[in-house]
This record gives structure tokens, sequence and C-alpha cells, in this order.
């Protein structure tokens, strides 16, 4: 073996070793891709409506999209003041209330139920802030789903969603 | 695994095969010859104890797959059928679901007996790794398995644990679908789950075997902490060792009885017996007791990203232990000062393990706070300064000293032996 200089058959070893490292690699794609979510999968995550006439005022609903608890709020007046009177920079997580609704639909916010922290579903109606408290590590939540004591280091996630009428949406 | 073998086969056949494949010789050399040190106590017959919880896992583990069934919809029924309905089925669940807490019990006494007598320190870093690389397999299967029941405690521990990942900055989130396989714990994370709690008991095997193959290649570490220097420090393991091993394996196994029989749901939650719900977190998620003082540390610190990274960083910790011990004497016998943080250490790891339990407020975090500190304070400032500031004791000469003459050493400046001959 000398190593004072290359020869044809260095090439070819270091050539036949880079297709191999390459094969092998690219035979990881198929191994690790199908561990996400396969087509039904995501074809039972399409879009679905929700018909916002039964719920009454003060009321949460749970439905589910995605495997995921989608809650929908009617909102009381009071909770709406309570969520705008806060500064958004006092907030761990600053957004403002109107931001979070859909304009001139104030009453109704419509969340992603699941802790930020590390997804429980938190109960509604309830913790300090009157909003949603996690049962799971103590993170509390205001009327507008933001974060505001506990480990939870965002506020609660809005779906993508639509007023498709004065009183449906569709989420997704 | 030691050196050229004795081992004369007697019987033609054994003669016959140990020139074509020489096992006799492997398990003679390795489990009868194999010297061990004489003055192993009884902290020393956990190792075998393991091994035997482990065959137990399998075994169970194995006819228990033959009545699962790892599909959302009847997962929770086909463990009722498990335990109503297949001939000693309800036995062999709850020596399953109890070995596993046995096992974790086992590997505990054996971790600080390790830490205890310095057996992580030179030259014996690659078996200490090999066995942080088996507990964290071994909690990697404990949870799956937990998770297969598919009740609330199953669905919800699965659900908080994968979501640990999300706090990753960046992909955090794509890497949680990806284990998930869906967008919320689904069917096909109960099914991969399944595959792997299959699949990582061998896995553990494998990695006992290094883990025995390190420990005969650099010999059993002992109480005094001193290598054995004749053929008078040690005694063969058969009879010696593996009789010792057996009586304490007797004594285990009535432990384990004892719950399998008497208290066989002591250990579980009663939420594990209602079907995994997932628009519902039940009020009070902990996990299994062995996982309560990880969970605690996780729960101590406020944020989200850093409480994952200490909960990570309290078990991975655990394979920097030979560097983070600076001292150079071995064994905690004679170390006065380095004794009492330990058992200050074992009071920690308790105390942290009983505040996992409680609820995450008020005076239960703060305590989770200074126990935290405590632990990881262990580790990065306890051990290494020890190294610089303890006066330590003397050591005996050799194992042999030790035991004919106590632990006075010949030529030191100590009263004369109270005991003599044996």
């Amino acid at each position: 073996m000398s190593s004072a200089h290359q020869t044809r058959r260095d090439f070819l070893y270091i050539a036949t070793g880079a297709v191999g490292a390459v094969g092998a690699a690219a035979a990881l794609v198929p191994l690790i891709s199908q561990m996400n979510p396969d087509a039904s999968t995501i074809a039972a995550g399409a879009p679905i409506e929700v018909d916002l006439g039964p719920i009454a005022e003060g009321q949460v609903i749970k439905v589910f999209w995605r495997g995921k608890p989608i809650f929908i709020t009617h909102r009381t007046k009071k909770e709406i003041d309570e969520a705008r009177a806060v500064k958004d920079n006092e907030l761990p997580d600053p957004e403002s209330d109107a931001k979070r609704v859909k304009q001139g639909k104030d009453q109704w916010l419509v969340l992603v139920g699941i802790c930020t922290h590390l997804g429980c579903i938190p109960l509604a109606h309830s913790g300090d802030y009157q909003g949603f408290f996690c049962p799971c590590h103590g993170s509390q939540y205001d009327t507008s789903g933001r974060i505001r004591r506990g480990p939870a280091p965002k506020n609660l996630p809005l779906p993508p969603y639509e007023f498709v009428s004065d009183t449906r949406i569709k989420i997704g | 695994m030691s050196g050229p073998s004795t081992y004369q086969p007697t019987n033609g056949f054994m003669r016959w095969l140990e020139r074509r494949l020489p096992i006799g010789g492997l398990i003679h050399s390795s489990f009868v010859a194999y010297p061990t040190p004489r003055n192993l106590n009884y902290w020393w017959t956990f190792g075998g104890i393991l091994s035997f919880m482990l065959g137990v896992q399998i075994i169970t583990g194995i006819i228990l797959a033959m009545h699962y069934t790892p599909h959302v919809d009847f997962a929770f029924k086909s463990v009722e059928q498990i335990m109503r309905d297949v001939n000693y089925g309800w036995l062999l669940r709850y020596v399953h679901a109890n070995g596993a807490a046995m096992f974790f019990l086992a590997v505990y006494v054996h971790i600080f007996r390790g830490m205890y007598y310095g057996s992580y320190k030179e030259p014996r870093e690659v078996l200490w790794i090999l066995g942080v690389i088996i507990y964290l397999l071994m909690m990697a299967t404990g949870f799956m398995g937990y998770v297969l029941p598919w009740g609330q405690m199953s669905f919800w521990a699965a659900t908080v644990i994968t979501n640990l990942f999300s706090a990753i900055p960046g992909v955090g989130e794509p890497i949680v679908t990806w284990l998930w396989g869906g967008y919320a714990v689904g069917n096909p994370t109960l099914n991969r789950f399944y595959s792997l709690h299959y699949l990582l008991p061998f896995v553990i095997a494998g990695v006992v075997v290094l883990h025995i193959w390190a420990l005969h290649v650099v010999g059993q570490n002992n109480p005094t902490g001193v290598e054995p220097k004749t053929e008078k420090d040690t005694v063969a393991f058969t009879p010696y060792a593996t009789i010792k091993d057996a009586f304490l394996m007797v004594c285990f196994c009535l432990v384990f009885a004892w719950f399998v029989f008497y208290l066989p749901n002591f250990l579980g939650h009663a939420d594990n017996y209602i079907p995994a719900n997932p628009a519902v977190t039940p009020t009070h998620i902990v996990p299994e007791w062995y996982y309560l003082p990880f969970y605690a540390i996780l729960r101590a610190i406020p944020d989200k990203l850093m409480g994952v990274v200490a909960l990570g960083g309290s078990i991975l910790i655990l394979a920097f232990l030979p560097w983070l011990d600076t001292s150079p004497v071995r064994s905690g016998r004679y170390r006065p000062l380095f004794k009492q943080f330990f058992w200050l250490f074992v009071a920690t790891c308790i105390g942290l393990g009983w505040l996992g339990a409680k609820p995450a407020e008020g005076i239960y975090v703060i305590l989770a706070r200074i126990l935290t500190v405590y632990y990881f304070g262990y580790f990065i400032v306890v051990l290494p300064l020890l190294g610089i500031f303890e006066k330590t004791k003397p050591v005996p000469n050799s194992i042999l000293d030790s035991v004919l003459h106590g632990d006075v050493p010949i030529g030191a400046s100590a009263p004369p032996p109270t005991r003599t001959g044996a």
C-alpha cells in the first residue's frame, strides 16, 4: 500500500464506497417516511362544518377535527370584556383578543383544545382566569385562550376556520 | 470470556462439540470457573435478579402477545379478555405488569449499589455506560408497554410523553406527527408502540450480553473497591455466587409474588381501567412510580423547553458519572463525606418520586425545585469537589486482608485487628 500517489484502484474504492453510502441513505427514506400520517389519515383530516345555532351563550362545545378536540366557545359579554381588559404586552405570549376571533364575531372563540405544554385537554370555565385550566401541569388560560400562568409556552392555537354563513363555520 | 479456558470435557460428545463450537468452554469459564471477589455482599446479587426479570418479562410478554389485539377498538377489550377468559390470563398479565415494577425496583438497587461502591470508575466506564443504555431502553420499553392496554392513563401517558418532543425548537411538531403517524395519538401510534414494545426487550438482551462481556473483561468490583490481586481474593462463580444469587432471587420472588397475588393493582392506577377517551384528560395524571422522580424534575421547571432538557439531562448525566467523580478512592466505604452526600442523594431521589405523584402546585413545586437542584448538584458540584477536598480513610491492601482483618490495613496506624482467622 503506497500512499505516495493515488492509483486507479483508490479511485474505484472511493467511488464504490460513495455509491454504497448514497444507496444506504436513499433506502432510509421509505423506512422513515412510512411513519408519517398515511393517505387515509390525511384524507380523514378534511374540513368539517359545524352549526353554531344550538350553542347557547356561555356554552363550550367540543368537536373533533384531525383527531384533535376543537373548542367552540360562545362567549358572554363579560368574558369578552375580561379578555379585552388586559394589556397585551403583559401576557407571556402577547396577542390581542381581537386577533383571535373573526371580525364582528367577537362572541365566537374557536380553539384547538390541546394544552401547548404537553398536550392534555384543558377544562373550560375553570382556573384563576375563568378561561381554561389544564389539570396535568397547572397551566391557566384566559377567556381568550391565552396562556396566563403555568408551564405552557404559548396560547391555545387557533385552527384554520371560516364562517360559511352567520351560524355555520368550516374548520380546516 | 476471560482468557483461555481450562474446561476439560469428560463426556465424549462434549469433547467432539468443543473442537467444533467451544460453547461448553465459554459457559464454563464465564459462569462456573469465573473468579468472583470473595467479599461480594447481597447488593451484588441484583445483576442476576435483573437477568431473571428480563426472562420473566420476555416469556410472559410473548404469551400476552398471543391474546392481545393492538387496535384502538379492541385493545382494551382484549386485555379484559385476557383477565377474564384466557386460562391463567389474569396471572400472566399480573406477573407481567408487576414484573415491570419489580424489574425497575431491582435496577434501582443495582444502580445505587454501583454508585455507592464506585463501580463506574476506571476501568469500568464502558460497563457503566452500557448499563445506562440498558436503563434507557428499559424506560422506553416500560412506557410503550403501559400504553398497550389503551386505558385513560395509557392514552394520556402516550400523549404527554410524545409531546415532550414538541419542545424541540423548529422541528418539534413534525417529529411529534411522525411519532404519532397522525395528527393525534391514535391507532397508528398504538400499532407502532406494540411493534417496538415487542422488539426492545430483545435489544435489551443484546446490550445485556455486551454488559456481561464488559464485566467479564474488567472483572467485578467489590465492597472494598480493591481489585483482586491473588487467587485468595476470589472464589469460583459456581457454586459460591450462583447459590448466593439464587438465594436472594428466591427472596425477591417472595416480594414479587406478594404483589402479584395480594396487591396486583397497588402499583397501577384505577384510571387505566377506564377505556381511553381522547376528549377527556383525567384530572390527575401521573406516570408509573418508577418514572416519578424524573416527572417531578420536569414539572419543577416552569419553562417547557428547559423542563424537557432537565428531564433528559437528569438521565443522561449518569453516563458522565465516571468522569464527574474525581476521587481516587473507589468504594464509598472509605469515603466518610461521600457517604453522607450519597445517602442524601438517595433520599432526594425518593423525595422527588414522592413529589412526582403530588399535584404540581404550591409547596410541592418549591420542594421539587430544591430537590432538583441537589440532584444535579450531586453530579456537577459535590462529586467533582469531594475528590479534591475529602480526606478518605485508609484502603485495605487486598480483599483477603479486608475479609480476615476487618477494614484495617496492615501497617496503618490504627488499633489492632479485633477479628482474626476465618
